[in-house]
């Protein structure tokens, strides 16, 4: 627990989300909330290591934390604690603020008390996530400040510093960032945390009520707020003109992590040049930004994604009235598509200043190598849950799926993942197949998908009588995202026992008449289970119940418990191959002589292989070495 | 000494490719070495190809460019290939030689090349140090430290730019005591295995 036993001034290696979470310690947070997503995760779960391990040593967390049933109510629990005067912090991925956004739009109309620090991690690329929005479009979108790190050393002096910006200006703060900054280590320097408050006192304000009489008041007190936060711009220390060699007529704009590119690149080339670095991007600084202006004839702007500085800075060229030339994605030298790279950079520098690019193509191997796709491991429920449910209706079934590691159902031999839009469109989407086809629906959600957005769409096929089977999926964890737990875990995120909701008592409450609750590694019971959903006219919803392979097998180890590996009986064996080519567990392979085997390294012990072949040629074999 | 050290490290999920790139961070740290460390997180990790990359000295991000690595390190054959796009002719490339066979070979989807060509093909393209990592992590006492093995190689190639003894400390540092021993005589194996 380096990141709070060391001494202030000591320099440790942290993740950039650890140096986010550092940052608010060392500003004295007192409520921290979220709800996980890659590439944000690592923020949240350590404040929850942090909890866990004080409260080992019977210290008291010096917070509150807590894994919110979604990132709405993560944002309104501290936003309250902000009303309360407290400091607060709210971490999601780049889409968890469009969830969030419903409360986010109006939060900043009422504004703050205590600071509140509203992290969003965008994934440029789509390396976990199912778009790569550009989220400093909610800075403009909100009239929301916002800074954005290079670093993970700038990522934990901005959180610290966006504490105090926010309570100077009485608004939430945006730090944005992207996966390459989440996911890299760097050398940070720490300081001292400040002592957190532990409770604040809610004073009553009609200002904070935002009935249309008062949002009418309360708008133009936000174009103020934005005008005292630009002055902040114009002073910070996170907004400077680096000069590189003897800068003459060019200039380059550039934030985040596109920074480093350009900074690293602009030594490697010899390039005379001014340099716009922006860490506070939203309200720009204008002045400085008209100043760097009048010293250049032509810019470059580097940003990853939308052209969010360049076409504001085409704005203060027109304002300004110069005829300063700007290179950029309009020009065709930078994308609108994915995450840059050193690669990416130089060569649109080399390009634009007519320079020999230094970078040679890079080799690409000849042989062609096999790839490694994610798959559901070996002995996951889920695999379990998918086949039994195919075996009920092989043909003819349109399966929406949800966010989760049950995507990768999309993938063969098992191919049933059909629709996917966010968290929850499983159902919904379930619901509209239903009206709009006469196609068979079975769709399929993780439990946290369930307590996060799920629940809605179950409550509008009860009401509407949609014909459809929900599958609801509850390993009891939230396993994508690293193993969080949810309101149906029996811990909370501090590691203090919590009431464990029951999904199936949920269901039952929404007025769901047809609930199936199976234990997906019995397949032929959850294969008749699911015939009845499908005969039964109207909603019926699965609640296929078996912990993640992963935690079991975990909790296995802490219990002393072996794992039993299974292997196959070659005299029994009639090569009728459905454990590999239609169940598809990742520990079965071909030998060089076709016979099917059991990779005893890979086998987690599940047994279901023992139900799915028909000749009964797979057994124990003994303990997991 | 050299103004930046790039290192690729390469393998496939619960190989120990991120903790032993996070293993050289925090020895450059220790050595006040300017490092930075790129990660892969979240869904590539469900059974994927990991690929993390290390850079030290003069660097400002943790993203190296194309043809600008000093080593590929690599706890599986084909992982070392697949990311040749760093390498230069300079590059060492450390692999073990103990395939790990992707699901879609298992399967019957796709073939794993033979793995004497792989090497073969490497040796077109940069220097290739061949480690029995698999085997020298057993000798120690424990499977588990194959990346233990591969860094105690890769400080043998001398690209690092900080001593075997700054690396082995940070290593020791970041396991329980009852396994140092396992870790010092894996790290030493690796060592070994290439300055004979």
């Amino acid at each position: 627990m380096e990141i709070i036993e060391s001494k202030p001034d000591e320099t440790i290696l942290l993740l950039g989300n650890e140096a986010i979470t550092r940052g608010a310690l060392e500003a004295g947070v007192d409520v921290a909330t979220t709800y996980p997503g890659t590439p944000s995760s690592e923020i949240a779960d350590t404040f929850s290591y942090i909890a866990k391990y004080l409260s080992k040593k019977s210290k008291k967390p010096p917070y509150y934390f807590e894994y919110s049933t979604n990132e709405k109510v993560a944002l309104e629990v501290a936003a309250a604690a902000s009303f309360s005067g407290l400091r607060s912090l709210t971490c999601m991925k780049h889409v968890g603020l469009n969830v969030a956004s419903d409360a986010f739009m109006t939060y900043l109309y009422v504004g703050t008390r205590g600071g509140h620090v509203i992290v969003t991690a965008d994934d440029p690329s789509c390396h976990s996530s199912q778009n790569e929005q550009d989220n400093r479009y909610f800075a403009l979108f909100s009239g929301s400040p916002m800074l954005e790190p290079t670093t993970p050393q700038e990522a934990k002096e901005m959180t610290r510093k966006a504490f105090e910006i926010s309570e100077e200006l009485h608004s939430p703060i945006l730090l944005r960032t992207t996966t390459r900054l989440n996911h890299a280590r760097g050398a940070v320097k720490l300081k001292k945390p400040l002592k957190p408050r532990e409770k604040g006192h809610f004073e009553k304000s009609p200002m904070l009520v935002t009935t249309p009489a008062i949002a009418r008041i309360r708008h133009p007190e936000l174009l103020k707020m934005l005008e005292k936060a630009e002055k902040i711009s114009e002073k910070s220390e996170f907004n400077e003109i680096i000069e590189v060699g003897k800068p003459k007529d060019w200039g380059i704009v550039a934030s985040g992590v596109a920074f480093n590119y350009v900074r690293e690149a602009v030594d490697d080339l010899n390039l005379n040049v001014r340099i716009l670095k922006l860490g506070m991007t939203h309200p720009l600084p204008k002045k400085m930004c008209k100043e760097f202006l009048s010293l250049c004839k032509k810019i470059i702007v580097v940003e990853e994604l939308e052209p969010i500085l360049e076409n504001q800075f085409k704005a203060l060229i027109f304002e300004i009235g110069c005829k300063v030339e700007i290179y950029g994605k309009s020009t065709g030298h930078f994308s609108r598509l994915f995450e840059y790279n050193p690669d990416i950079v130089i060569q649109a520098l080399t390009k634009i200043f007519e320079l020999k690019n230094p970078i040679k193509k890079p080799s690409k191997p000849i042989l062609s190598l096999p790839n490694r796709p994610p798959a559901l491991c070996p002995g996951c429920p889920h695999r379990a849950t998918y086949y039994a449910a195919k075996k009920a209706q092989p043909k003819g079934v349109v399966y929406p799926t949800d966010i989760g590691c049950y995507t990768l159902g999309r993938e063969k031999p098992l191919e049933m993942a059909d629709l996917l839009l966010c968290m929850g469109s499983n159902a919904g989407t379930a619901c509209g197949l239903a009206v709009a086809t006469d196609q068979k629906v079975i769709s399929f959600m993780g439990d946290s998908t369930f307590f996060h957005s799920g629940i809605p769409p179950i409550i509008d096929a009860v009401h509407h009588n949609h014909d459809v089977v929900i599958t609801v999926l509850d390993n009891r964890t939230t396993a994508m995202t690293g193993h969080q737990p949810h309101p149906g875990t029996e811990l909370d995120g501090m590691g203090r026992p919590a009431k464990k909701i029951i999904v199936e008592e949920v269901v039952k409450g929404c007025g769901v008449e047809h609930i199936e609750v199976v234990d997906p590694n019995k397949i032929k019971e959850t294969t008749e289970a699911f015939k009845r959903a499908l005969e039964f006219k109207g909603p019926a919803v699965v609640v296929s119940k078996s912990p993640c392979i992963l935690l079991e097998n975990r909790d296995k180890g802490k219990r002393g418990e072996d794992i039993y590996v299974y292997e196959i009986d070659q005299e029994k064996c009639r090569q009728c191959k459905i454990c590999i080519s239609r169940f598809g567990c990742p520990s079965f392979y071909y030998a060089e002589d076709g016979s099917i085997h059991i990779d005893d390294q890979q086998c987690n012990g599940c047994g279901n292989c023992t139900e799915v072949c028909p000749f009964d040629a797979i057994h124990k074999k003994g303990v997991r070495k | 000494m050299k103004e930046k050290t790039n290192i690729i490290l390469t393998g496939v999920g619960g190989q120990g490719v991120i903790t032993a790139a996070n293993i050289l961070g925090k020895a450059a740290v220790r050595a006040k070495v300017n490092v930075f460390v790129s990660e892969v997180h979240g869904m590539a990790q469900r059974g994927g190809s990991v690929n993390c990359t290390v850079r030290m000295g003069r660097v400002t991000g943790p993203l190296a460019a194309s043809g600008t690595a000093d080593a590929i390190l690599s706890m599986e054959p084909i992982e070392s290939l697949r990311y040749i796009g760093y390498s230069n002719k300079n590059t060492k490339i450390i692999t073990d030689i103990t395939p790990v066979i992707p699901f879609t070979v298992s399967v019957g989807m796709e073939k794993y090349p033979p793995v004497d060509e792989v090497f073969k093909e490497i040796k077109n393209y940069a220097k290739l140090y061949k480690v029995d990592a698999t085997k020298i992590a057993r000798d120690a006492g424990a499977i588990i430290t194959k990346n233990i093995v591969m860094l105690g190689s890769l400080a043998a190639t001398e690209v690092l730019p900080f001593s075997k003894d700054i690396l082995l400390e940070t290593i020791l540092e970041n396991v329980p005591a009852k396994f140092k021993e396992i870790n010092t005589k894996a790290f030493e194996g690796g060592f070994k295995a290439i300055k004979k």
